[in-house]
């Protein structure tokens, strides 16, 4: 239970779920008065901040997608070594983490924060506890040795975590100051003071002398009661089998708890691995730990083992994908490791797809380039809903910031023509209230990009006959322009400037619309005219001009079509 | 996954509590993680005068909430000889909080490292050898913007003491280091988004954009409009990068949305000259190597990063191979009475089944995206999305 700390004493403190913390504000519950002004956010997983822990997510992605993509045809047996391969793997990352941790922790302590200190030091502890179950599972479930190895894989486990701190506490004891060595906080069971782990520790060693002497035994020195059976079993039963080792264990650690009273997570975890039961492993090291990366990382590796029988949930999916989506989720609200989490949703067959399109749609879009790159995933898993809505956002933005082109490019991208003629109108109305058009550059260069809209492809033709006009081409100009109403490319709203464009060309001293262009014009205009009010007295003046205009055009188009040349 | 042999197995009685693996293969490279997305790598320049390898490098990071401009060392090279030329994790000297995504980033010069921002502020840090650490010395912030919001900056080129950035409101804007305002800005250069810019000529840059369209901006002339504009005549793809041929200024090499690796001769027409099939996804980067430039690299959200090397044509003389920058004069000295065809660069050929190129996979393994790449001399160093950067000191040019 914590305090919040911004929220005044004994205040009312209203709340909203959010996906991975919860926002929190202070409330008078009142309608009116005054309340805080702040909203907190409250975060429950704090290690996926941790720069460290980071990495440990990271490099277990690369591990992950590495092992999805072992083949499924060669039988599991022989994948065996490959296996036991990937698993060292994992630990080999943890141990890492572990030991960065500890060289922070002592820096942190040197620079008098015992608080953070202690929580990195916590930190330190739960990955050590993590990767001593993942051993011992790699050891009992992975690479299953037989009686008699097995002895030997669970000697070189236990010697191996007990190792460290045979190690760290030779350098401890014989270093000047073992308060300041890095070394003196991960001796196991780290409240203890040194001196009653020195003692305890030279106790151990007279022990086994005595025992190498006369043969006999003693719990009261081991430093931990699976330490003490591995080596009650190394003396006394050495070619257990792995289905005998749970009455062993049960009772060693029976007879520790007599000198110590609480039985804790992480032995009921160990002995439940003592007894093969794969499934209450995994349950308590969900129940105990704060993040599901050590269960969601196993159970995948243990699911290739095949070593799990699909054990259905209610809902539908197994336990290997319940735990992967919960820990991609718990990954996904991560400002940074979202992109890690696409891959595990991938690997999730029932339900993985439906939790990515819920949650890519949410990753937010600071920049071109991480819609891109959100784009990018979408369109290679066919979302094409996503992509739409993705590019959408992003096109309103830019049209919002009267970034025509940008607008324009992503609406190319979704193949959105709605979205395209929307644009398209926005340049139509630049270009009828200027005079001129903007972003030239672009309309000149659409390229096939044009027939996405038929309002794209009037502009880049109705640009095209400026062009044309521009450079004295004037009857391919007049040709377009026709087209560009007979055809009904051009919207009708446009059909008025066009024909008011058609005007410098009738006037030009040579005929340049033949007799059936003209008529079509008229046709043209008529049609306009009849939809057209008539109580615009602007238009009329311009219908009238116009008539005129294509009166004289066709006389003049009459007379040279039917003058012979002799 | 190729799992490595590793300097301490779990399961021996090896008590060494240092048990790290490499994930990957066994080669060259080694992934250093270093939470945090790179989205730049850029070694520092190395005189031209010494053959020193390089052994510092800059790396820019993006999509955190506390994004950092950090300088990495190498080490010394050839100090520890360990095999394949693999010498230890690249080292974090010094970095510097930076406000937004690290869009781009370039080296000034040997102390200072230019970066252009999400926010669109642009930053000129520098990087004090003595102290080593990194001060912002600096800044115009807000110099890409919208009226009523943050315009991210796309692309930051140098030419000593200029430089230019570009950015997603189609601006592009002149600065000059030690100089307060602003030199010059191009307004509305682009109505797209404009990815990246290069130097062709101390005068004269080229940018690309969203249509696909090469733009060459000549810095002398008032005008706000390009003096060139090139793009493709099918699909207009957005590009996203585009590097310039260190000896032949008139190559340039571009890669965009489709992963299609397009070379082009500026001054002849408008199409590229080739087109290349490189990666499946988005291409981020495109570098020729600087002293040896009939190798090429490319790094794509596929999680690739190539090397192309293209054989030499057997009729250019060797003496014309590579060199610093006194070949470009020689060349022109020794162009023969048949006019440029015959040296014209093997990048230009056309069919690629003709020009003998050969591509490589640089990475292991398939990793998240590779957003940034930068080679000098024999060294190549990338970041990626998976937050990891990969160090290569023995690249075979």
């Amino acid at each position: 239970m914590q305090n919040i700390p911004a929220i005044r004493h004994g205040k009312h403190m209203g709340f909203a779920w959010g996906p991975e913390d919860i926002l929190v504000y202070e409330t008078q519950f009142k309608a009116s008065g005054p309340g805080g002004s702040f909203i907190h956010k409250v975060r429950k997983d704090e290690d996926i901040h941790s720069p460290i822990l980071r990495k440990l997510f990271n490099e277990s992605h690369h591990i992950f997608v590495g092992l999805q993509t072992i083949k499924e045809d060669v039988p599991s047996k022989s994948k065996k070594p490959q296996f036991v391969s990937i698993s060292r793997n994992y630990r080999s990352v943890i141990r890492a983490c572990m030991e960065e941790l500890q060289q922070v922790a002592v820096f942190i302590f040197l620079d008098h924060h015992p608080n953070h200190c202690f929580a990195v030091l916590s930190q330190v502890s739960i990955l050590l506890a993590i990767e001593l179950i993942w051993n011992l599972c790699e050891v009992l479930f992975i690479d299953a040795a037989p009686a008699g190895s097995l002895l030997l894989h669970l000697l070189d486990w236990v010697r191996l975590h007990n190792a460290d701190a045979d190690e760290k506490a030779k350098d401890v004891l014989q270093s000047d100051s073992p308060a300041e060595h890095h070394h003196y906080w991960d001796v196991p069971g780290g409240t203890q003071t040194l001196t009653e782990f020195d003692v305890k520790w030279r106790n151990w060693h007279e022990e086994v002398d005595r025992y190498l002497k006369d043969n006999s035994f003693s719990n009261a020195a081991h430093t931990t009661w699976y330490h003490f059976l591995i080596t009650r079993l190394l003396y006394c039963h050495p070619t257990v089998k792995p289905i005998e080792l749970h009455y062993y264990a049960q009772s060693c650690l029976t007879m520790f708890l007599d000198s110590r009273s609480v039985q804790e997570p992480l032995d009921s975890i160990l002995l439940a691995a003592f007894e093969f039961d794969i499934y209450l492993v995994i349950k308590d090291c969900s129940i105990v730990l704060n993040n599901w990366w050590f269960v969601a990382h196993l159970t995948d590796l243990l699911d290739h083992c095949k070593l799990l029988h699909s054990h259905n949930l209610n809902f539908g999916s197994n336990m290997r994908e319940f735990l992967l989506i919960e820990y991609a989720s718990g990954l996904f609200t991560h400002h940074s490791l979202w992109q890690c989490a696409v891959d595990y949703f991938d690997h999730c067959p029932e339900l993985g797809r439906a939790c990515l399109e819920l949650q890519i749609e949410r990753v937010p879009l600071d920049t071109e380039r991480k819609a891109l790159k959100v784009l990018r995933i979408c369109e290679d898993r066919q979302m094409s809903e996503q992509v739409r809505s993705i590019c959408k956002i992003m096109a309103m933005r830019a049209l919002r910031n009267n970034r025509l082109g940008s607008a324009l490019s992503w609406s190319i991208r979704a193949k959105d023509a709605a979205f395209a003629t929307l644009i398209s109108e926005r340049f139509l109305q630049d270009y009828c209230t200027k005079g001129t058009f903007s972003d030239l550059d672009l309309i000149d260069n659409l390229g096939p990009a044009m027939l996405l809209s038929d309002r794209l492809t009037f502009l880049g033709k109705y640009r095209e006959f400026h062009k044309l006009y521009g450079e004295k081409r004037f009857k391919e100009a007049a040709k377009l322009l026709l087209s560009l109403m007979t055809a009904k490319i051009a919207p009708r709203s446009f059909w008025m400037t066009l024909l008011t464009d058609a005007l410098p060309l009738l006037e030009q001293k040579e005929v340049i619309f033949s007799a059936d262009q003209t008529y079509e014009l008229m046709y043209c205009l008529e049609e306009l005219t009849s939809s057209l009010d008539t109580e615009q007295d602007v238009e009329q003046t311009k219908v009238e001009l116009l008539r005129l205009s294509l009166a004289r055009n066709l006389a003049m188009a009459i007379v040279k079509e039917g003058t012979v040349d002799t | 996954m190729k799992p490595t042999t590793s300097k301490g197995d779990g399961g021996a009685a090896d008590t060494s509590p240092d048990i790290q693996m490499r994930t990957g293969c066994v080669s060259m490279e080694s992934a250093k993680y270093v939470s945090l997305k790179i989205s730049k790598t850029r070694w520092r320049p190395v005189s031209h005068s010494s053959l020193q390898q390089p052994d510092i490098f800059a790396t820019g990071s993006w999509d955190n909430e506390d994004n950092k401009v950090s300088v990495w060392s190498i080490g010394d090279p050839g100090s520890l000889g360990l095999e394949d030329g693999f010498e230890g994790d690249p080292q974090l000297i010094c970095e510097h909080k930076h406000d937004g995504d690290v869009l781009d980033l370039q080296f000034l010069d040997q102390e200072r490292i230019v970066t252009v921002s999400s926010t669109g502020a642009v930053t000129i840090f520098r990087h004090h050898q003595n102290s080593q650490t990194v001060s912002v010395s600096q800044q115009w912030p807000r110099a890409h913007r919208y009226p009523c919001d943050d315009a991210p900056g796309t692309g930051v080129a140098c030419s000593s003491p200029e430089i230019v950035t570009v950015g997603e409101d189609g601006r592009i804007i002149v600065f000059r280091a030690d100089h307060e305002g602003v030199v010059r800005v191009i307004e509305n250069a682009d109505s797209s988004t404009l990815h990246a810019v290069t130097y062709l000529r101390t005068t004269e840059v080229l940018t690309v954009n969203s249509f696909g369209q090469l733009k060459l901006w000549d810095l002398r002339q008032q005008n706000n409009s390009p003096s060139q504009v090139l793009s493709l005549s099918g699909d207009r793809v957005p590009l996203y990068c585009v590097d310039r041929h260190p000896n032949q200024q008139h190559i340039v090499a571009t890669g965009g949305q489709d992963g299609m690796l397009c070379v082009w001769d500026v001054r002849q027409g408008s199409m590229p000259f080739s087109l290349m099939e490189a990666h499946s996804a988005e291409m981020w980067e495109v570098h020729f190597h600087p002293t040896n430039p009939d190798h090429l690299f490319t790094c794509s959200e596929d999680g690739s990063l190539l090397h192309w090397e293209t054989a030499s044509p057997s009729e250019r003389p060797s003496f014309l191979q590579g060199g610093g920058s006194s070949s470009m004069t020689s060349r022109s000295a020794m162009a023969p009475a048949g006019g440029n065809q015959s040296i014209m660069s093997a990048w230009l050929c056309g069919d690629p089944s003709k020009s003998r190129l050969e591509t490589t996979h640089m990475l292991p393994s398939q990793t998240l995206s590779v957003n940034s790449l930068d080679v000098l001399g024999q060294c190549l160093v990338c970041g990626t999305d998976g937050e990891a950067i990969f160090v290569n000191r023995q690249v075979p040019v």
